[in-house]
């Protein structure tokens, strides 16, 4: 506790990494840039450029043609662009034609490629189905369908906006922790073992389990100060709803910090280094938190055997309770088995623990 | 001069060898990351739950449910006969929406006005909720079309995806490994090596050996860059033949920018390690870099979706120009001149990391 950087991480840390979650990374569409190449000057081509340009979610560039926008696809200057072809107008205005506009998306990038290629999709219907009511459709128009025979509504619960920060905010918090309690506490018990003096400590009359736990108390507390202080950031700073209550929070991270203690713990005593068990660290707590907890990928979405290694990964039951926490309230049915997947991992990583300490200090 | 060079990187490579847990890290810590991340990470959502609420015994809405419950991205589906109990499975994540039909739907469309069906999602899930919505979406698009048929033809907006026209996600995700995993190694190795040497001592039995300024700089930075630049090349090597990824760009020129952002990096490590007198400091350096560099490189979104200033910060970033090039590389046939737009502000950032960490190295050893 006396270098200064425990504290450093404990407190400018943990406001700085929510602060990147907070605003670099977002996974709702707006602004995308998009160029619209419209090819002829006609009114219904001129309309639905208007409509593409009112749009929040795209930031469109107009042009005259293709060949301007393809190179800065390739750059990744763009992320697509829609094309009014040259005989949109006259397509439109002959009922015996279909009418056809084009979306091309850069397909590296998969994710935003797919949503925007379905806002871009959505603008279209939209605009179509407006041209349709207002009757100002011409010729054709007046024979499109007001209406689809079937409409979708969609409700979101807990998060009526769909805002992915509220759920992003929460992973942010598990990270922190996992950091603080795994990689922090392994590192630091490392050095003990690396200079000798965890193997000194323990030839004290002092039983085993006291020193460990006299090593471990203070990574608890530091694990909750950062996460409560990371809570009242996340209300205050980026409006993210908290629903639950604060016992319930300090129930689960509490149940977190018991498996993330120990697996700090556990990797100290294999490795033998502080670069060792730094690499370790990163390797088996912090990749798994980010990556299988759940928090950016759906879980349900892995291959089987994935799912299964995420059954070990004790971030994943704290990011679920987090969610639940924050979004929906004290969910206790949620909440019991989590907090007691989290309480039987702690036990084995403990036990193993342990276990090897015996065998290597016999 | 090549001669006590020679030694000083013999003897950071002997320290690096000697452990055989630095190559574990080295070679099995890249390989085990690329196999369980390349597969758990993706945007497409598949083996979902739904829930189906259907208070309505016509026809549309049987072909409704009996086209969602065939859909490939649902495991299985529920049918309750009515909201009760729905609130519980959503809560307790049982599934991930429910789909309710009202008992007015068939007879709404048969009567030429609209069907309307209410799709409730755990926005807990935003991202899977998002995405799943899209899929319904088509799917009801679809029966729309079967619905009119017969009427007249409808205006249609047809998407193309170039590039990756099936949006496989590990086509992105591979590549985006390769930056990955070839930056964690240097970043690792870097920001630990004048702190480690600091804490144990042996950094002041540096400055009085006779070995040049310049040459404990080279042998600090060399090693860490082989590492990333071995750890980078293999990812590459399995991604064209194990994944099976295209290759369409200009293979020496990837390595070459490849070598460029590796040593870029091993600048920032250095710098940041030449601060530190103990590795737990040096280490918590990294972590902040690294979660700074990552989140910003556009691996988890889009650079576009950011604030106006953080894009412009993040030109600094030379993971995000590295991306860029894996990714046009691997999939876009970037041509040279697009591969050098990229490459050289990643030269500038290059020169002013390794030049800082230089200065600040000698200015220690003085």
């Amino acid at each position: 506790m006396r270098d200064p950087s425990a504290m450093l991480i404990a407190f400018v840390l943990p406001p700085a990494l929510l602060f990147f979650f907070g605003y670099a990374i977002s996974l709702d569409v707006k602004d995308v840039n998009l160029a619209l190449v419209v090819e002829n000057d006609g009114a219904y081509s001129r309309d639905l450029a208007a409509a593409y340009a009112a749009t929040a979610y795209f930031d469109i560039t107009p042009a005259r043609h293709r060949k301007e926008v393809v190179r800065e696809l390739v750059s990744g200057d763009l992320t697509g662009f829609v094309v009014i072809p040259q005989d949109f107008d006259a397509r439109m205005a002959d009922p015996h034609r279909a009418a056809n506009i084009q979306i091309i998306t850069d397909g590296s990038r998969p994710n935003i490629a797919s949503f925007s290629a379905g806002y871009a999709q959505g603008v279209f219907n939209t605009w179509l189905a407006g041209r349709a009511e207002s009757g100002l459709t011409g010729i054709a128009g007046n024979q499109l369908e007001p209406q689809a025979p079937i409409q979708l509504e969609q409700r979101f619960w807990f998060n009526p906006e769909l805002d992915s920060r509220s759920v992003l905010v929460p992973g942010a918090i598990a990270l922190v922790t996992t950091i603080i309690a795994t990689l922090l506490t392994a590192m630091v018990i490392a050095r003990e073992w690396e200079r000798g003096t965890m193997e000194a400590l323990l030839s004290t009359p002092a039983s085993r389990a006291e020193i460990i736990l006299s090593k471990l108390i203070p990574y608890f507390v530091l694990g909750l100060v950062a996460v409560f202080g990371c809570t009242l950031l996340a209300v205050e700073f980026f409006g993210i709803p908290f629903k639950g209550s604060l016992g319930a929070l300090l129930l689960v991270s509490s149940a977190f910090l018991l498996p993330a203690l120990g697996l700090g713990l556990l990797i100290s005593v294999v490795s033998q280094s502080q670069f060792e068990a730094a690499s370790i660290g990163l390797l088996l707590g912090f990749m798994p938190t980010l990556l299988l907890s759940g928090f950016m990928y759906e879980i349900q979405s892995m291959p089987l055997v994935v799912q299964l290694i995420t059954e070990i990964v004790p971030a994943r039951y704290y990011v679920a309770s987090l969610q639940s926490i924050f979004l929906a309230g004290d969910v206790w049915s949620d909440l019991i088995p989590n907090i007691l997947s989290m309480l039987a991992l702690g036990i084995v990583l403990f036990g193993l623990t342990f276990f090897k300490m015996r065998e290597g200090l016999d | 001069m090549l001669g006590p060079l020679r030694h000083t990187i013999i003897k950071e490579f002997i320290t690096l060898i000697r452990d055989p847990a630095t190559l574990r890290v080295l070679v099995a810590a890249p390989l085990m990351q690329l196999l369980i991340f390349s597969f758990a990470a993706s945007m497409e959502v598949r083996n979902i739950h739904i829930a189906i609420v259907n208070e309505d015994s016509g026809r549309w809405s049987q072909e409704l449910v009996r086209r969602l419950e065939s859909a490939s991205f649902v495991d299985s589906t529920v049918v309750l006969p009515s909201s009760y109990g729905l609130e519980k499975m959503i809560d307790q994540r049982q599934v991930l929406l429910a789909v309710h039909v009202p008992a007015d739907f068939s007879r709404s469309i048969d009567s030429g006005t609209s069907g309307k069906v209410q799709l409730i999602f755990d926005g807990r899930r935003a991202n899977s909720a998002q995405i799943t919505f899209s899929y319904i979406q088509g799917i009801v698009n679809e029966l729309n079309n079967d619905l009119r048929s017969g009427a007249i033809l409808q205006p249609t907006a047809s998407a193309r995806h170039w590039f990756n026209p099936n949006l496989i996600f590990m086509w992105f995700m591979v590549p985006s490994l390769v930056a990955t995993l070839a930056l964690m190694p240097v970043f690792l190795m870097s920001t630990l090596s004048v702190a480690r040497e600091r804490e144990m001592g042996t950094f002041d039995q540096l400055v009085v050996s006779p070995v040049s300024t310049l040459e404990i700089i080279l042998g600090k930075l060399l090693p860490a860059v082989f590492a990333g630049m071995s750890s980078g090349t293999l990812i590459i090597i399995l991604a064209i033949y194990a994944y099976g990824l295209p290759f369409n760009g200009s293979m020496s020129l990837l390595l070459l920018s490849m070598l460029v952002f590796v040593c870029s990096i091993a600048g920032i490590g250095l710098t940041i390690s030449s601060q530190c007198n103990t590795q737990q400091q040096a280490f918590l350096g990294m972590f902040g870099s690294v979660i700074l560099i990552m989140t910003t490189s556009g691996f988890f979104s889009p650079v576009d979706n950011m604030p106006e200033y953080l894009q412009l910060l993040v030109q600094a970033n030379p993971a995000k120009h590295f991306m860029d090039i894996v990714l046009g590389s691997f999939l876009k046939s970037m041509t040279t001149a697009e591969v050098l737009a990229n490459l050289w502000p990643m030269a500038v950032i290059g020169v002013v990391t390794v030049s800082s960490a230089s200065f600040l190295v000698r200015r220690s050893l003085h």
